[in-house]
């Protein structure tokens, strides 16, 4: 049994056999020719193939890793395209009269050693993007098609480092894992790893030849390990620890479909996060009971000019159709602070987090506020829909924020408009609006507690400063008696109280929260199930009562 | 001609991807756009060109724009370095 070591970058356990990827190393000769025409002609015509190709490539890598994941093969056809690069290609054809080939592997050379040897990592980094699109010239050039994975049964890649275009040509269903020499946690590989949740290790000290290619091996993606030809001891326990990660995969999809009660029986509303509409399809695929926040930021962050009334009721509607009668939660626009907006025309701030932010904005700019609010009484009328203010720190912002609405209502109303009647709750994340919950819970219908800014605001700690983290005890004493105190005002006007933001999917604190008494947890769409199986399996009465 | 002045404000500095999108907005006008750093001119039009200059956060770079175009591209490109860089 040998064991190599590398990093984890997707957890999981595969079993299987190995196949060593290696690059066709493409033998390039010079060869001298006196049709120089035909030459260029073959190097165009390739040019073109190889684009094309790129082109689909780019379409394929758009479905399986995203936009994001996918724009790389758009800067290869650019690449491609460039006129510098093209006219030393062409340049070195027509002057030196040498085939198309060897004019694409020098250039494709000069142009690496330019990135490779500019003083910043990154850029370096791009000397194999250079590699990349001149090999894929070659072989379009020497009429060889991509390169594949030929093998009848899935396998566990094993190689130097895999380029965006060769994990992207992989038939997925072949593949049980990657395990790679080089590479980073961001590459392609690892992306790509991660979205087909399959354990995959980069960094390993691996040999790439006949001493593990063809192999039996084990990858475990929990403790960063991958043993070739493992003893029948470790293969057991590794065989186990697979079954065990099945069966708890299995138990949490047993669990969708089934009610949030706990062992008491208190029914818990559990929701989930989003901030797009993009998210619909986890949110019902994690079987979540309605949306509790929907950030509406990204109707703004992704345009240029303000989002009209149109445009946003359009959204609106769309989510609260598609939920169909289960609550969604919008919160109004929280722009500022950590997310800025060029046309906002924000003045810089000493202190954002203490800024103008959030409700303040909208305050500050009634005619910004309306427009959404608008669109939100609209959309109301086709779902079940609710309206929830963040930062809300003085009671004078809920009056003020009532008369606004009413304003709109009336506004609707007069127009012949029509809107529905959505509850408005708020969003605790001041201390302030934690020492006044017992008043603000008088004037709302529920409350929303934003762990993330709750606990900085407590703590005194900046959330982006990557330096405090030991100082960011989100479990901090502060914090939870915050929650408690939160949750006992709400009850007591008869209003619910839920948690919104990070500390909401926080397995290892979901107990206490329902001892707590808290109403409803809203958490990122994955964390659904895991928290349903805590809540029914909680018990939240006293020892004495259980025995009843 | 036309020219302005910026400041690069994105943490990255101009990444590939960014720089794809710069040679897309400037490949939509006809004049000849160049982006020069530290006395180094690259055009825009050319993806190598541009990620030649390696441009970092905190670098003031000088855009130029000369043809029939220039007016339009030089408010176009100035919109596009403040939203995306």
């Amino acid at each position: 049994m040998q064991v190599y070591r590398g990093k984890s970058v997707f957890g999981g356990i595969a079993v299987g056999t190995i196949s060593v990827y290696s690059r066709e190393e493409q033998q390039v000769k010079r060869v001298k020719t006196e049709d120089t025409a035909a030459e260029l002609a073959r190097y165009a015509n390739a040019n073109e193939t190889a684009i094309a190709q790129l082109a689909a490539l780019y379409e394929k890598a758009v479905k399986e890793v995203g936009e994001s994941g996918a724009a790389i093969f758009e800067i290869h056809q650019m690449m491609l395209e460039d006129e510098d690069y093209k006219e030393s290609v062409e340049n070195m054809i027509r002057t030196q009269q040498v085939n198309a080939e060897y004019a694409v592997a020098v250039t494709g050379d000069n142009f690496a050693q330019m990135f490779a040897s500019m003083d910043d990592d990154y850029m370096k980094a791009r000397a194999a993007d250079v590699k990349d699109i001149s090999e894929r010239l070659i072989s379009v050039l020497n009429g060889r098609g991509a390169q594949a994975v030929n093998t009848k049964e899935p396998v566990i890649i094993v190689a130097d480092d895999l380029a965006p275009s060769e994990t992207v040509q992989m038939d997925k269903d072949m593949v049980l894992s990657f395990v790679t020499v080089h590479g980073s946690a961001n590459s392609h590989t690892a992306i790509l790893a991660r979205t087909m949740e399959i354990p995959a290790l980069i960094g390993t000290d691996i040999p790439l030849d006949e001493s593990v290619d063809g192999k039996f091996a084990v990858v475990d993606g929990m403790n960063g390990c991958i043993y070739v030809e493992p003893d029948e001891q470790t293969l057991k326990e590794l065989k186990d620890k697979q079954k065990e990660e099945r069966e708890k995969k299995e138990l949490l999809l047993s669990l969708k479909g089934k009610e949030n009660v706990t062992l008491d029986g208190r029914q818990i509303m559990l929701y989930a996060n989003i901030g797009n509409v993009k998210d619909l399809a986890t949110v019902l695929q994690n079987d979540a009971g309605g949306i509790g926040l929907f950030r509406s930021e990204f109707l703004y962050l992704e345009k240029e000019e303000y989002p009209t009334e149109e445009e946003q009721f359009a959204v609106y509607k769309t989510v609260a159709e598609t939920m169909a009668g289960k609550r969604v939660i919008i919160r109004t626009l929280d722009i500022g602070a950590d997310k800025q907006c060029g046309y906002f025309k924000l003045e810089r701030e000493e202190n954002p987090a203490l800024g103008l932010r959030a409700i303040r904005i909208c305050l500050a700019r009634p005619e910004v506020f309306k427009t959404q609010l608008r669109a939100l009484f609209r959309a109301s009328a086709y779902g079940n829909l609710a309206i929830m203010y963040p930062m809300i720190a003085n009671l004078w912002e809920i009056t003020r924020i009532k008369e606004i609405a009413q304003e709109v209502k009336a506004e609707l109303a007069s127009q012949g408009i029509a809107y529905g009647n959505p509850a408005q709750g708020i969003m605790i994340e001041t201390p302030a609006a934690v020492m006044i919950s017992e008043e603000l819970a008088k004037e709302v219908d529920f409350f929303s507690i934003g762990t993330n800014d709750l606990t900085q605001y407590t703590l005194a700690v900046d959330r982006q400063n990557p330096k405090l983290e030991e100082f960011y005890d989100a479990h901090h004493p502060a914090v939870l008696r915050m929650i408690r105190m939160v949750v006992d005002n709400a009850h007591k006007a008869g209003i619910w109280a839920g948690i919104c933001g990070e500390l909401g999917g926080d397995i290892t604190l979901t107990q206490s929260f329902l001892e707590m008494g808290v109403d409803e947890l809203s958490v990122s769409p994955g964390r659904i199930l895991p928290i349903r199986k805590i809540i029914r399996e909680t018990d939240c009465r006293k020892e004495s009562e259980k025995s009843n | 001609m036309r020219e302005f002045k910026y400041t690069i404000t994105d943490p990255e500095g101009i990444h590939a991807r960014p720089a794809g999108e710069l040679v897309k907005a400037a490949k939509a006008f006809t004049c000849t756009i160049k982006l020069m750093k530290d006395g180094k001119a690259g055009d825009c039009k050319k993806i190598f060109g541009i990620m030649g200059l390696a441009v970092k956060k905190g670098n003031e770079v000088t855009m130029t724009f000369e043809g029939a175009d220039e007016d339009a591209a030089c408010e176009a490109l100035a919109k596009f370095m403040k939203e995306t860089l």
